[in-house]
């Protein structure tokens, strides 16, 4: 097998395996699976902007919610249809990540960090404030008829899980394209040495809004399907633990990897789940499994992996 | 005439490096600049490039200003740059790093198939992730992936600096191969015999100035201006 087509091989045979999972798996696994599947299209969108472009964001949760949002408010106050809504949340988080962008992107590293929390804790208060309009705290939840799509019914275990998969496939292979394309070269050239990628006659600014535009666009669309899939739209989407989230999963599996945001996410969410029902500071295990990655797997799973051997991982 | 540069001072801040510095870079010449450490002879360089702003003076290729572009165009008007330090894209595969140079100025197959013929040990280790190559071999390709560029001029600071002498050679026979092309080529080097070797044309910088411009021929390895402005 050619070098460029074991990547290929390697993430449809993961597509292979999630599709007959749901055969085997009990309802509680086939749901937490589709969860999975949905946060890791979250965490892939941050791998974009993170991992191969090197841009640091603790504002994700503001694109993720504002795929929610533009997703849910449509159907909640307009009576839309499903299929418009939901591309109304991909464009809402593309949208807000490129306005957030152009502000903050004239800042770098840590100063980058702050001003994208700052815009993230300003869209959280934003939907507090507006609670007339937005459901505040509480939230709201997608009617049951509104998740109706092509005659399969999002709310029930089986479509559900297909339409997770479905958007987890497409949204992995755009990623697999993506970072191994030119523009993706470029992200990889601007994460390693803006100066010198400067020096190319790359405009850095120019790259990162583009690449954070994408990240926006995963966002925006993880959160449209997640309220779409699981029927309720909250400002919880909107806090900070949503933007440190994806962070970890990506830490976890493997900054620069196409497969690390979904791995990271399947052991996060299955070490929490599996930590609280022993404890409730099940944070304490997540803290100290952290510890011992960034001891002995500094570069994420698939990261370290990489390094070690499989050099054609994408 | 190619590269001229007039009156130019610029520094980092409030501190000034280049104090009304001039000299000029002709077609298919290479022009070397010596100094002693600290005479300014990089931040020139970064100055040419746009990365340190000029607080006067003018930098025009071909009789086009540049020094007010920002630095991100520089490289598109013909102007390359091997920084010191190389500066590889090290997780890139030495074909993804030639790809990026290509890329920016929409380069095809004919000018990579230019920087690697001229760089034959390039073409063997394409698949090779850039930071596990040697010095040498780093350094070509930080050259190959500038001259992707197609530029008229190629900026050079230090490329011989802590390579071996086989590389050192290859390098300089590089240069000189340049120079057949109509290249300008401005070379920071602090080695006297590569400087007797490589170029047409010398300037001696101190103080941010440049203090003499001497045409290679005119001077020898004993020769007092070396003992002077770089002191050996």
């Amino acid at each position: 097998m050619s070098l460029s087509a074991k990547p290929l091989a390697l993430h449809l045979g993961l597509i292979a395996v999630l599709f007959a999972a749901q055969f085997m798996l009990p309802s509680y696994h086939a749901t937490n699976v589709s969860r999975i599947m949905v946060l890791s299209v979250f965490a892939m969108g941050y791998n974009i902007a993170f991992g191969y472009t090197g841009l640091l964001s603790l504002g994700h949760a503001l694109f993720f919610a504002a795929g929610m949002y533009g997703m849910g408010l449509p159907i909640w106050t307009l009576g839309w249809a499903p299929v418009p809504a939901l591309i109304a949340g991909l464009v809402a988080g593309g949208a807000l990540a490129g306005l957030v962008g152009l502000l903050a992107l004239r800042t770098a590293g840590v100063s980058f960090m702050i001003v994208t929390l700052m815009f993230a804790q300003a869209g959280y208060l934003t939907l507090l404030y507006l609670n007339t309009h937005t459901g505040g705290d509480e939230g709201f939840v997608v009617d049951s008829a509104a998740r109706m799509i092509a005659g399969f019914d999002l709310s029930t275990d089986t479509p559900r899980y297909m339409a997770a998969l479905i958007l987890f496939a497409i949204a992995m292979l755009i990623c697999l394209w993506l970072v191994r394309s030119p523009f993706g070269r470029v992200m990889v050239a601007m994460r390693e040495n803006e100066e010198r990628s400067r020096m190319l006659g790359y405009n850095p600014f120019r790259v990162k809004l583009t690449a954070l535009v994408i990240s926006g666009l995963y966002a925006g669309m993880a959160g449209a399907a997640y309220g779409m899939l699981f029927g309720y739209v909250g400002a919880t989407f909107a806090t900070i633990q949503y933007s440190i989230l994806p962070m970890l999963y990506v830490l976890l599996g493997g900054a620069g990897t196409v497969i690390g945001p979904f791995l990271g996410a399947l052991l996060m969410f299955y070490l929490i789940d599996i930590a609280s029902g022993y404890t409730t500071a099940y944070l304490f295990v997540v803290g100290a499994a952290l510890v011992v990655l960034v001891l002995f797997a500094p570069k994420g799973i698939l990261g370290t992996i990489r390094e070690r051997g499989l050099k054609w991982l994408p | 005439m190619m590269l001229k540069v007039e009156g130019l001072s610029a520094g980092y801040g409030n501190i000034t490096i280049l104090r009304d510095l001039s000299f000029q870079a002709q077609a298919g010449e290479v022009t070397c600049i010596m100094g002693r450490n600290g005479a300014g002879k990089s931040t020139l360089m970064k100055a040419i490039m746009g990365l340190v702003p000029a607080s006067a003076g003018t930098i025009t290729l071909n009789g086009k200003a540049v020094q007010s572009l920002p630095a991100h165009k520089v490289p598109m008007e013909g102007i390359a740059y091997v920084p010191q330090g190389r500066r590889l894209f090290g997780p890139l595969t030495v074909a993804e790093n030639i790809e990026v140079g290509l890329l920016a100025r929409k380069k095809g197959a004919k000018t990579r198939d230019f920087v690697l013929d001229l760089f034959p040990r390039l073409r063997e280790r394409l698949d090779q992730v850039s930071s596990t190559l040697s010095g040498g071999e780093q350094q070509m390709l930080a050259i190959a992936r500038a001259l992707c560029l197609e530029p008229q001029v190629l900026l050079l600071d230090e490329p011989t600096e802590g390579l071996q002498p086989s590389m050192i050679q290859l390098i300089r026979d590089t240069v000189l191969s340049l120079r057949k092309t109509g290249m300008a080529t401005v070379l920071v080097e602090q080695r006297v015999d590569a400087v007797l070797k490589m170029s047409d044309r010398v300037c001696f910088m101190a103080h941010g100035r440049v203090e003499a411009e001497v045409a290679t021929g005119d001077l020898g390895p004993q020769s007092s201006l070396f003992r002077q402005f770089v002191g050996v």
